[in-house]
Formats: C-alpha cells, structure tokens, sequence
C-alpha cells in the first residue's frame, strides 16, 4: 500500500519537472469574450477538421480577463488571438506596447444585436432608448430637470402609450462586456435625448457619464448572471419582465420569445445588419502579428475566420446567430486579414 | 379515564401518582416528540426538494442520451470520391463527403427544387453525418462504387422534434373527391366535399377571439392614458374591426400565416402547404412535388396539421414535412447515444460529447491523489505523533484549518501566480489543474487524517512500545494501517470535492473549448463541471439537454466516489 502511494508521488513529481520543457506549442491558443466564444469555437473545430491536425483552443475569460492574458507578452507560452465584444481601450493598447505585444491586427468578425425581449404571451411592448433610460437609470431628471432618484414603477409611469405592468428587467451583471454595451448603446444614447441632460453633457461630461453609468437598485433591475439561458428561462416563466441579451439567443429561442422594436425597429437579423437596428455592437477578435508562421496554421486560421464559408451570409457563423457585416465592411475586413495590417491605435479611446 | 391519563397514554408516559411530577414527565415527553416530528418533517421536506431536482435534471437528461439517425441508401460513387482510382488514403480523406451525402438525400425525396427547399432539406441532416461516411470510407475503401445503406446523423432541430419537442402532426380523414390543380409550383386543391370548412369555422373563432382581446387593450389604454396614445387606439380599434369582419362573413377567405397551427394536404405522394383556405378550395405552395394531377378519391388524400404554429417552433413546415415523411417511411432509426460518450466537444450539440471531459477529470484527479495523498497522510503523522507540541506547530495547525475553509478561487490564483507564471508549466494543462486542486483538498485530508490517526486507541501504541517496538514502528506497523479506512474515507471525500470544482481551474485556462480528448498531463484538457459550465451557457436549444446528461454523468461519478468511501469504511472499519 504505502509503496505504491510512493510510486505515484515520485511519478507525479517526475512528469512535473519534465513539463516544464513541454515541446514545441502545434495548437493555436485563443480567449477573451464569451459571446464570441461561441462563434470563435465553430471556426475553431471548421478549422480542426479540414486540417486534420489540432483544434485551436479557446478560452472563455471574459473580454476583459482575455485582454490582460493577450497583453502579457509575446511568446510560445502566451495566447495568440483574444475574442473582444468591444473595441480594444486606449490603456489596454498601451499596455500591451508595453509588454511588447506590438503588432496587433484588429478584425471585426460581425455584429452583435443587443435584444430586449419578452415572452410571447406577455403583452408586446415597443420602446425608445429614452424609455430604456427612463425605465432603468438610477437618477432621472425631473420636470425642471433637476436629477431626482427614479420615481417610475411601472411602464406607463414612464409613457403613458406604454402598458401599465410593473418594469421588471432581467440583464447581465457590471462584470459582462454585454453590460457595457447595453450602457453605450441604449442609456447612454438615450439620456442624450433628455434636454437638461445633453445640456449637463456640455458642462459637466463626467457627471453626465455618472447618470448612463448607473443602473438603479431597487430591484427594477435584476441580475441574472453571465449566463444568458437562465435570462430566457426567467422570462419564459414571468410574461411581464423584459430580458436583455445577444440576439443569437432570441434567433435560437424565437419560440419562446420575442424581440421588442427599439424606435420601431424589430431585432431582427437584416435589420441589425444594415444598421436600422440601433441596439448592435461590433465583435472584433485580436491577433498577435508575431506570432503568425511562429505559431503553425494561424494565418491559416485567420484565413478560415474571415471566409465566405464563414463569415459570409449564408456562412456557418450566421447560422450560429452571428449577424454578418455589410459586403464592403466584409471586403475590407478580409483585406486587413489577407495583408496582417496591425492597428495603429490612433482612433481608439 | 380522565382526558389527561388518555394523552398520558398516547405518549406512552410512565404513570407517576404525584400530579405534579406527572405533568413535568408529560412535558418533558411532549418536547421529544415534538423535536422528533421536527425531525421527519425536514427530512421529508428536503427529500421531496431532492426527488424534484433529480426528477427533472434526469427528464431533461433522457433526451440527450438518445440520437436519431437517416437510414438511407448511399450510392459511393467512384467518380465523386476518387476519380482517379487512386485509394490513397490522402485522397480518401479529403473526398467531398458532404456532396455524396447530398445526392443520397435528393434521391430519397426527389424533385426537391429551389434554393430555399433544398438547403432546408440538407439542414435536416447533421455536418456529422458527412464525417461517418468519411471514416467509413477510409477504414474499408473496397465499399467505394457500391451503394450502401446507412444511418445519417440528424441535425439537432431534426433531432428534437423527432424527440417530441416542436409540434405534434395530426392527420384528418377527409370525404370529397380531391383535384389538385398541378405537381409543382403553388397549386390550388378543389374538394367535392366541404372537408375544409371545420377548419375555415376554427380559424374565423380564433380571428373573432383576438378581435375581442384587441378591444379590450384599446380599451384598457383609452381609460389609462391620456391624449398620447390616441394613435395607437385607433389602429388598434381599427385591426379589431378587421378581424371581426372576417368573422362575420363565413365565405371570405381566410389567410393561413405562422401564427396559427399549420395545415397541409397530402395528396398523390406529395404535399401542398395551405396558404389560402375556403370551405372548398385550398392554395399553396407545393413542399413535397405530387405525383400526378389526377383527382384523388375519398379517404385516398388527408388534411395534415402541425399543431404548434410556425412562428412557435424552431423547425419550420418544410423540415417538419420533410422528417415526416422519413418517419412514416420508416427511415428514421433511434439509437443510443454512443457518441455522447466517445467524442470530445463540438459547437454542434448532436455531435457534441464529454469523453475529453472525463478523460480531463480523470488526468487532473490522479495527479490531485498522486500529490495529495502522500503528503497529506504524511504531514498528518508528523504533527499528529512526532512534532512537538509548540507554538510553532499551533500556529501550522490553525493555518492548515484556515486554509480549508478559504474560497476555492483563490488556489485558482495562487496556481497562475505559481505554477504557470513562476515555473511556466503550460496553460490548460490537467497537471496545474492537478496541482492546484491538491493544493485545494490537501488541507482537508490532513484533517481527516489526523483525526483517523486520533481515533486509534493509544492501547495499541503503548502495546507496541512495550513489547519494544520503536515509535516510528509502531506507528507505520500498528497504528496506520488501523487508521487507513478514515483516511481512505477522508481523502475520497477530498477527491469528490475537487471533482465538482470549477472556480479555480478557471484562472490556470481549463475553462475552454477543447475538441481533442487529451492524451497526456501535459495536454490541454477541460473537466466534467467546466463542461456543464461552457454548455449551459451556448444559445442552442440542443445543448440544454446535453447539460442535463452531462450533470446526470457528474452526479454518477460523484455518488460511486462516495459509494466507495462508505463500502471502504464499512470493510475496514475497526470498533474497539
């Protein structure tokens, strides 16, 4: 008994200090982002299965977590792509020149439409991004515009037009990249609606992201965790609460759910891409330039990623729920890809 | 007898004469079957929350465990896979097997034509039924220019719905005499009876139904708002009127959309999609091409309806009647889900398995006990037997008992920090994943341990010692072989509790899609709670199931864990 115990600790101890001279890395390594994990992970076995050889690997950290791996350096032992469901900051560009991650090739891989969604036996509702901001920040202005704590309980509290339920939405928590979307793209365009807060926009543009920033807390608003299938399992249950999540979950739930028109625009999925849809985001995936022909099959990867097998309209991506990009943002994508024509980080904020 | 010496009676108290004592006794006896009941009814409470939480993880499991195949006829032509006779295996390999597949679907339902029709046809099957036939190939490539039947693996919809998710498909006999007005195309259907109008009176109630709801909301507006919605209530008094008239008029005809359950004609082995629908006629578009025009007699044709509108399901009319078909043809074979077992992941839910999650599991728990056990039991004899009691060792023991109780994802931190940055062991490797879930469970098994080496009466080691053994043989002679059963318990225990973990492994990258099922301790592997994890949180319906099963698996493993811990104690056990 105490023999073998011995064995197998020995053995243990023995592979550990051989692993540290593990061979040559032969698989491609990516994280970042779990919403474009799961378009990422379907190129990743496309691209492991016309290959023959092995599946690249993709993590799912968070957009965040993912670019603070990606910026640790360069090198066999750090990841090679990070999946973004956002742009990539100023100070992270900055940290990743510092740790002399120089050449980063930026490709923007689709479109993400950002859905509030319903039940289908609740009673249709159709907002604005002012209603939104009107429904869920924290302070709101009053009639003389002064901020006041969020009087509004209920939807007709906030439009008359709108149905006299109680507001009740269900999201992401403060640590998802979706939560930052829903902020840009929703309360921060619809507080620049209101009069008194586009005026305080010009005096005071710091107090003025502190009004979109902030969610209220009193239970209006309820989070419901990173995973979006517990979002739809909630609203399935309770037809009067909204959902916010990715429209490949309303594509995949449509049964269950439908999607409300923002400004009169449905999500659905020729709408997001041609823009007239106002609740989208980009979803970019990062690459480290030095270690294309380092690493083997990367540009081989990329090349996959950015296919009209893939990318294109009736591409395998778009099936996933992945809204493609307009013929000539496509275009111009696939010309980045083809040329690894690195980002200059002038633009970014 | 007195109402008192019945209660006394019914507790089955010992009659005391002093009344006094007497009702001190019933007390006394009262609150220990009141603590009793206390006791059954909050097991009785969480037995039933257990029964409901397995009930349903494993109803949601059993579909997963089952798989749905296409037994078709597959003509692999020589032309199409190695036109060139050549039978290398490079050939064979990267044939296009996809197009082989295809053709054997269009000659299991042809005269399919149009885009649309026929990609909806290919979706039917899965993007794995392509890879069978590959290895298939390759393994005997005698089978090349003969046509072979073979089961091909559905798409997850498809699977589904012939799981029973998506809509039931009821037939209705019918009594005219049938005359289609073509084979292909939109074609109307003319009946001699009145077979459609049951159908016509359903649709015109459900219209008058909504007309009625529509009213109601307009009204429910104009009381609760003001001048702005205005608007809106007319329109919406005006969609009611719409509907109504509808209603009203019994001969109008009426406009079948995907909001309402579907209705199909099957005549002539072909299949016409109502569009338009009067209490004689019907017209469609046609989704399986009829054989002929020729009128069809009474009984010979059926009204076919998908009860589950359209809008409210994830397959639509087209694939519903193209499984249909397959189904009452008896092509559709249901197997046991082997492949749930044999493959490694896959973002397509049918194909998807969690052989490389067990295989992680199992890597990542044997160098955890490899690590653990050892140094966890040997850690335990020192303090336990030979260190001195100090402050020193007071100070080692309250840290061993702190750092049982800190939160898992800190080793997951402590692990990056240490074994992948410092000593730059590899990501995703189930060696960290081993290493830090040791670091996990290392203090509890030191724990469990020293209280099984605690347990060992101290007659045995003074027994020893004075028949003149030396410590260290009394203790590893007498003493620890006694203790074992505890500490086999302990460290199981241990173990379950590392095979659930998942916050740790996070930080060190086991948190990952990874297809290939791993081979060594060094490759890159994920664990059975981090794929319950990543497929929980994937948009297709499919992979709901797959969780569900794959829970079921966890728990399996975990309950034979514990199993083992409880037959371990039992075998060994010593009572002095």
């Amino acid at each position: 008994m105490n023999k073998s115990i011995t064995r197998t600790a020995v053995l243990a101890v023995a592979v550990s200090s051989f692993a540290g001279v593990a061979a040559a890395r032969d698989q491609i390594r990516i994280v970042g982002s779990s919403t474009v994990y799961t378009f990422t992970t379907a190129v990743a076995e496309q691209f492991g299965k016309a290959n023959g050889g092995k599946t690249p690997i993709v993590e799912s950290t968070g957009t965040g977590g993912g670019m603070k791996i990606f910026c640790e350096g360069v090198g066999e032992n750090k990841a090679d792509a990070t999946n973004a469901s956002r742009r990539i900051k100023k100070s992270e560009f900055e940290m990743c020149e510092k740790n002399g991650v120089k050449d980063i090739v930026e490709i923007k891989v689709g479109i993400d439409g950002l859905t509030i969604a319903q039940s289908k036996q609740g009673s249709a509702i159709k907002l604005t991004r002012k209603q939104v901001f009107q429904a869920l920040a924290e302070q709101v202005p009053d009639k003389d515009g002064k901020l006041i704590a969020n009087p509004n309980k209920t939807w007709s509290d906030v439009d008359p037009s709108l149905p006299n339920i109680k507001i009740e939405i269900l999201g992401p928590p403060p640590t998802s990249g979706t939560r930052d979307s829903f902020h840009e793209l929703f309360m921060e365009k619809g507080a620049e609606e209101l009069d008194s807060l586009k005026a305080l926009k010009k005096d005071d543009a710091k107090a003025f992201e502190k009004v979109w920033k902030s969610i209220r807390k009193d239970g209006a608003y309820v989070e419901a965790g990173e995973n979006d299938n517990v979002i739809v399992q909630k609203l399935e249950a309770n037809k009067n609460a909204l959902g916010i999540f990715g429209f490949s979950f309303l594509e995949e739930n449509a049964a269950k759910l439908k999607g409300a028109p923002i400004e009169g625009v449905e999500p659905t999925y020729d709408n997001i891409s041609s823009g007239k849809y106002k609740g989208a985001r980009d979803l970019y995936i990062y690459i480290k330039k030095a270690h294309i022909g380092v690493i083997p099959g990367l540009d081989k990867f990329v090349a996959e990623y950015v296919s009209d097998k893939a990318l294109g309209t009736d591409g395998y991506l778009a099936d996933k729920g992945l809204v493609a990009l307009p013929k000539e943002a496509l275009d111009k994508v696939k010309k980045t890809a083809s040329g690894m024509e690195p980002l200059t980080g002038d633009d970014l904020h | 007898m007195s109402e008192r010496a019945a209660t006394a009676k019914a507790l089955d108290v010992p009659r005391v004469k002093d009344p006094k004592k007497a009702a001190l006794l019933r007390a006394r006896y009262r609150a220990e079957a009141r603590y009793r009941s206390y006791g059954v009814i909050s097991l009785a409470i969480s037995t039933a929350f257990l029964i409901a939480l397995m009930s349903n993880i494993m109803m949601t499991a059993w579909p997963a465990f089952w798989s749905h195949y296409l037994v078709i006829d597959v003509p692999l032509k020589a032309e199409s896979i190695d036109p060139e006779n050549t039978r290398t295996q490079d050939v064979l390999r990267s044939a296009d097997y996809m197009a082989v597949v295809r053709t054997a679907l269009d000659e299991a339902i042809p005269g399919i034509e149009g885009r649309v029709a026929r990609k909806q046809l290919r979706e039917v099957l899965s993007s794995g039924a392509a890879d069978d036939v590959r290895s298939l190939v390759l393994a005997d490539p005698g089978l090349i220019g003969k046509t072979v039947k073979l089961p091909l693996l559905l798409s997850d919809d498809a699977d589904l719905f012939m799981k029973g998710v998506g809509t039931r498909v009821e037939r209705t006999a019918t009594r005219g005499i049938a005359n289609p007005s073509a084979t292909a195309g939109e074609a109307t259907i003319l009946t001699s009876g009145d077979d459609f109008a049951p159908l016509l009176t359903e649709i015109k109630k459900k219209a008058a139904e909504r007309a009625a709801a529509l009213r109601q909301q307009a009204d429910r507006f104009e009381v609760h708002s003001g001048q702005g919605a205005h608007d809106s209530v007319a329109q919406l008094r005006a969609e009611a009127d719409e509907l109504q008239k509808r209603y009203d008029s019994p001969d109008f005809e009426e406009v079948l959309d995907s909001s309402v359950p579907s209705v199909l004609i099957e005549i002539n082995d072909g299949l016409v999609k109502a569009a338009r629908i009067t209490g004689r006629a019907v017209t469609g578009d046609v989704l399986i091409p009829l054989k002929s025009t020729d009128p069809a007699q009474a009984g010979a044709w059926r009204i076919v309806t998908y009860t589950t509108p359209e809008s409210s399901r994830a397959v639509g009319d087209r694939k519903v009647a193209f499984l249909d078909r397959f189904a009452n043809a008896g092509m559709i074979e249901k197997t046991f889900n082997w492949r749930f077992f044999s493959s490694g992941d896959s973002r397509e839910p049918e194909l998807a398995g969690i052989r490389g999650a067990i295989v992680g599991s199992v890597l990542t728990l044997f160098v955890t006990l490899g690590l653990c056990l050892p140094i966890g039991v040997m850690a335990a004899i020192y303090l336990e037997e030979f260190a001195p009691k100090n402050r020193f060792t007071d100070f080692i023991e309250i840290n061993i008992n702190n750092l049982a109780a800190v939160p898992s994802i800190v080793f997951g931190l402590l692990g990056l920090a240490v074994f992948l940055n410092f000593f730059g062991l590899p990501r995703s490797a189930p060696l960290v994943g081993g290493l830090v879930l040791a670091l996990l469970v290392l203090p509890t098994i030191i724990i469990s341990a020293r209280a099984a080496l605690r347990a060992v009466p101290p007659s045995i080691r003074e027994g020893a010692l004075g028949i003149g053994a030396s410590k260290q043989q009394a203790i590893f002679h007498h003493v620890l072989p006694l203790a074992t059963p505890g500490i086999m318990t302990g460290s199981i225990i241990g173990m379950a509790h590392a095979l659930g973990e998942t916050a740790p492994l996070l930080m060190i990258g086991m948190v990952a899609f990874i297809v290939d099922v791993p081979k060594s301790l060094t490759e890159a592997a994920t664990v059975l709670p981090v794929q319950i994890y990543l497929w929980s949180d994937l948009p297709e319906v499919a992979f709901k199931y797959k969780t569900a099963a794959a829970i079921v698996v966890l728990l399996v493993l975990l309950f034979l864990m514990n199993g083992a811990a409880i037959w371990l104690r039992r075998r060994f056990e010593r009572r002095w």
